[in-house]
């Protein structure tokens, strides 16, 4: 039988095309022999060569690792602990609590950039690494909160009960069950939010002072001098990182609604 | 009677303006079954969430072998749970699940090994070490949630509707199981169930609960034969209640005025005439008769055969409805014809016995 035609295909074919293409396009370009985006004339790795022959660049990219990892460690730890913290307590503002914590994603980076940058000058804080990974902390945590919080609306709570029953202490009992059975998310989310961290560019160009480059700020700086094939391959490497890094977000996810089938 | 092991003084608990406990107090033996009786939300899970620590009681105290452990926290006292919906520790396996509590207490991984396999071989299910939860029946679940209450040797063993999960065959022989198990260890074992016929089975002493109190407390037979309450009366003999007043009260047997009629009932220490009472006179044990002299009037409004019994719905002179049980479909009696229903004195139990003032 002949599949019917649908006009619902034809809509998700120019929705994946408009989103994709470009990136395809910036992915292409990078393996280009020539120095202009206009035609492709050959394959090359060239660009990559002169990426990796880049002082800067490598200096840039071990501070956006260094921090992706520091803030997405901090925020997994704090935002875990939120997390149960608020699955535990049982007070009327505990909604509104809880949407307190999640705002920092829908505030304007643009905003949060700039009140990051005069709460930390009215502290006197020297601009660097430290002020960057405060500042990433911060609007990473929800992504760890989000995701555990929702990990443990499915847990059930008798299961800590049990562990108590049995004679764990309450510290014991997290650390034997909770933690174990909201690994999953604290590592999706973490995963996330290490993502985030990566590839932001507004927050850390007002936080990250005067010397220090992330990836994405130099990217963005070099961007003032013009497309260079450099660029698209900088960009190449990024998209690789990032998928691999949600690719493995996604897995995660999924183990967590598998483990929760099994209930 | 022997040595007390747990005793419920005076516990009182509230969720918010809801009153959950109203002051109840129990003391129950070494070695006993007992059950608690009730329907949903009379307060029966909390007395065990109580008795188990993981809840605090307003008032009252919880004494273990003569210890206060009111305040305890659960770790801390000698009682362990079969919950309700197992809570089996879903990323751990059988082995790991059953041999948890010794672990915390520092056993050897020798001995947890052994004793864990023992404590399989218990409940059937040696074998499944290295299975986990989610491999597992609901009755195999069951079986690994009571082995990991067990192998701790606790002085209490706290079961909240275990078997409520599982369909009805499955349950019949859990329940046999769970009898001969707690025979073999000697362990007291405090069970949850709104389920009567569970309750008869395997209990030493029953506990019916209604509304956060104690309606009564005694044996099986007790419980089913001379209910103190309709409400027993009807929750664990699916008895028919009929009001009357008394009018004479004999030796053996006294004489109660209902539906403008005199009947018969049996006799108890605490009836007078002139007391208002009701009378529990169980389904099975009421006869329905088309041309008798002697009964109740009544209108036989329906009749339906379920698992081996007939059962027939009848409307006494004042509306209020009557259900007659028996076995087989030998009633050659037709929808709104009139009949009269009668039973044996004995049968007639004298329940809610206010007297006037």
């Amino acid at each position: 039988m002949r599949k019917k035609w649908k006009w619902s295909n034809l809509y998700l074919g120019l929705l994946i095309l408009l989103m994709y293409l470009p990136i395809v396009i910036v992915v292409v370009f990078s393996f280009n022999e020539s120095r202009l985006s206009a035609s492709f004339t050959g394959f090359s790795l060239k660009w990559y060569e002169a990426l990796a022959a880049d002082r800067d660049l490598k200096e840039a990219l071990v501070n956006s690792i260094i921090l992706g990892a520091a803030s997405c460690l901090l925020s997994a730890v704090i935002g875990t602990l939120g997390a149960v913290g608020m699955a535990r307590v049982k007070y009327k503002s505990k909604g509104m609590m809880e949407y307190l914590s999640t705002i920092p994603i829908m505030i304007p980076e643009i905003i949060l950039g700039m009140v990051f940058l005069v709460f930390f000058s009215l502290l006197n804080l020297p601009f660097g690494m430290t002020t960057l990974i405060l500042a990433h902390t911060t609007f990473c945590i929800p992504y760890i909160f989000m995701m555990v919080k929702a990990r443990l609306v499915g847990i059930d709570k008798s299961l800590e009960e049990a562990a108590l029953d049995l004679g764990a202490t309450p510290v014991r009992a997290f650390f034997d069950i909770t933690i174990p059975l909201i690994a999953p998310a604290i590592l999706s989310g973490s995963l996330l939010a290490f993502a985030m961290s990566f590839d932001d560019v507004v927050i850390s160009i007002f936080v990250n002072g005067p010397r220090l480059n992330t990836l994405p700020v130099k990217v963005y700086a070099q961007l003032k001098t013009g497309v260079t094939p450099e660029i698209n391959a900088l960009c190449t490497v990024i998209l690789l990182v990032i998928v691999l890094v949600l690719g493995i977000s996604a897995l995660a996810g999924k183990k967590t609604h598998k483990s929760k089938d099994g209930e | 009677m022997s040595e007390t092991l747990l005793e419920l003084r005076n516990i009182k608990k509230s969720f918010g303006t809801t009153d959950v406990l109203n002051g109840i107090g129990l003391s129950i033996s070494r070695g006993e079954f007992i059950t608690f009786l009730g329907a949903s939300g009379c307060g029966k899970t909390t007395t065990l969430r109580i008795i188990a620590g993981l809840e605090k009681p307003d008032e009252g105290q919880v004494l273990l072998e003569g210890r206060d452990v009111t305040y305890l926290e659960p770790h801390q006292r000698d009682v362990n749970t079969v919950f309700q919906n197992y809570a089996l520790f879903p990323h751990m396996n059988v082995e790991a699940n059953v041999g948890y509590g010794l672990k915390i207490r520092k056993v050897p991984k020798e001995e947890i090994k052994k004793r864990v396999s023992d404590m399989l071989k218990l409940v059937q299910l040696d074998g499944y070490e290295k299975r986990m939860p989610s491999e597992l029946s609901g009755g195999q679940k069951q079986r690994v949630a009571i082995a990991r209450a067990l192998i701790n040797s606790p002085k209490l063993l706290l079961l909240d509707e275990p078997l409520g999960a599982l369909d009805l065959k499955l349950r019949r022989a859990m329940q046999t199981e769970l009898k001969r198990l707690q025979k073999k260890l000697g362990i007291t074992f405090l069970y949850i169930t709104h389920d009567q016929e569970e309750a008869i089975n395997m209990s030493d002493r029953i506990v019916v609960m209604r509304e956060g109190k104690f309606e009564q407390i005694g044996t099986p037979d007790e419980i089913y034969n001379c209910p103190k309450t309709s409400y027993v009366a009807d929750f664990v003999g699916n008895a028919n209640i009929i009001e009357g007043i008394v009018r004479q009260a004999g030796e053996e047997e006294i004489l109660v005025e209902t539906e403008g009629q005199i009947v018969k009932a049996v006799s108890d220490p605490g009836v007078q005439a002139g007391d208002k009472i009701s009378l529990a006179v169980r389904r099975e044990n009421m006869k329905v008769c088309g041309d008798c002299e002697e009964g109740l009037e009544a209108v036989l409004k329906d009749k339906s055969f379920q698992a081996g019994q007939l059962h027939m719905t009848l409307n006494l002179n004042s509306g209020k409805e009557i259900t007659v049980s028996r076995y087989g479909m030998d009633a050659p009696l037709s929808q709104g014809q009139k009949v009269r229903i009668s039973w044996e004195p004995q049968h007639a139990v004298p329940v809610d016995i206010r007297r006037e003032a």
